[in-house]
């Protein structure tokens, strides 16, 4: 394997990393929080919340997954272009919609279909270009 | 509203300067030799020491309180499609500070992909 081909490879494995922590840290955390129940802006009501968050394994599973996002994130930045990953990453948007309609039997509407398909088109287009152009970085190092 | 329009340009200029801090950062640590566990922490210690990510952090840390600020003054159909202005502002920070070559395939994929975003966050 070229290590053009290798490059792109790792990069597409960690965003994909990237893509499924951030959705199921976020969907735990939802979830977590649902369970909870609403927050109550006052000193007790915020110091009830937080005691209930941290005795939650739904919150502290949650927490798990949005670090290995961090790290992931972190891992392919320091190889990989900002300006592939970021969009890249977006991929989420029509992760969730896909999940909300398989897993879970949301209706999704036209509009939000419309865009999940712009998603796509984007990702697909920024998967085409080298996921890593910038030289300078190897040169301040 | 204006006072919304500028806090939501500090909120987008304030996370895109955080991200791509952060990302220079990465790069300066330089990328682990292998992903397996032992390259992996010796990565993240060189991460977490470099002053880059904590720049980055604290920009984040106020792009956040702003959105919050933004979604307790203007509904949340407008502030979250809005903050889609992320993918572009963060396009040309990547391309004039951290000077990557972002050609015009990138750049109809990033604008696609910000369209696509705003009309998901919109409903």
């Amino acid at each position: 394997m070229s290590n053009e081909r290798k490059l792109r490879v790792k990069t597409l494995v960690m965003v994909f990393a990237m893509v499924v922590c951030a959705t199921t840290g976020d969907s735990l955390l939802k979830h977590g929080m649902t369970q909870i129940g609403p927050v109550t802006l006052t000193h007790e009501g915020l110091l009830h919340s937080f005691r209930a968050a941290m005795s939650s394994g739904t919150i502290w599973f949650a927490i798990v997954f949005l670090i290995g996002f961090m790290i992931s994130n972190m891992t392919v930045l320091s190889w990989a272009d900002y300006s592939y990953v970021m969009p890249a990453s977006a991929m989420g948007y029509a992760a969730v919609t896909f999940v909300g309609m398989f897993a879970l039997g949301e209706t999704v509407s036209p509009r939000r279909w419309i865009g999940v398909a712009l998603i796509c088109a984007g990702v697909f287009l920024v998967g085409q270009t080298k996921p890593r152009t910038s030289t300078v970085m190897e040169a301040a190092r | 509203m204006i006072r919304s329009a500028i806090v939501l340009a500090i909120f987008v200029l304030s996370g895109s300067a955080g991200e791509l801090a952060v990302t220079y950062g990465m790069k300066r640590a330089g990328a682990p030799e292998y992903l397996r566990i032992k390259p992996m922490i010796s990565f993240l210690g060189r991460a977490f020491c470099n002053g880059w990510f904590w720049v980055g952090v604290p920009l984040m840390a106020l792009s956040f309180y702003l959105l919050l600020v933004l979604l307790s003054w203007e509904p949340i159909s407008l502030v979250i499609p809005a903050s889609a202005l992320s993918y572009v502002v963060g396009t040309l920070g990547a391309k004039y500070i951290l000077q990557e070559d972002v050609n015009g395939m990138r750049w109809a994929g990033v604008l696609l992909v910000c369209v696509g975003v705003a009309i998901v966050a919109a409903g």
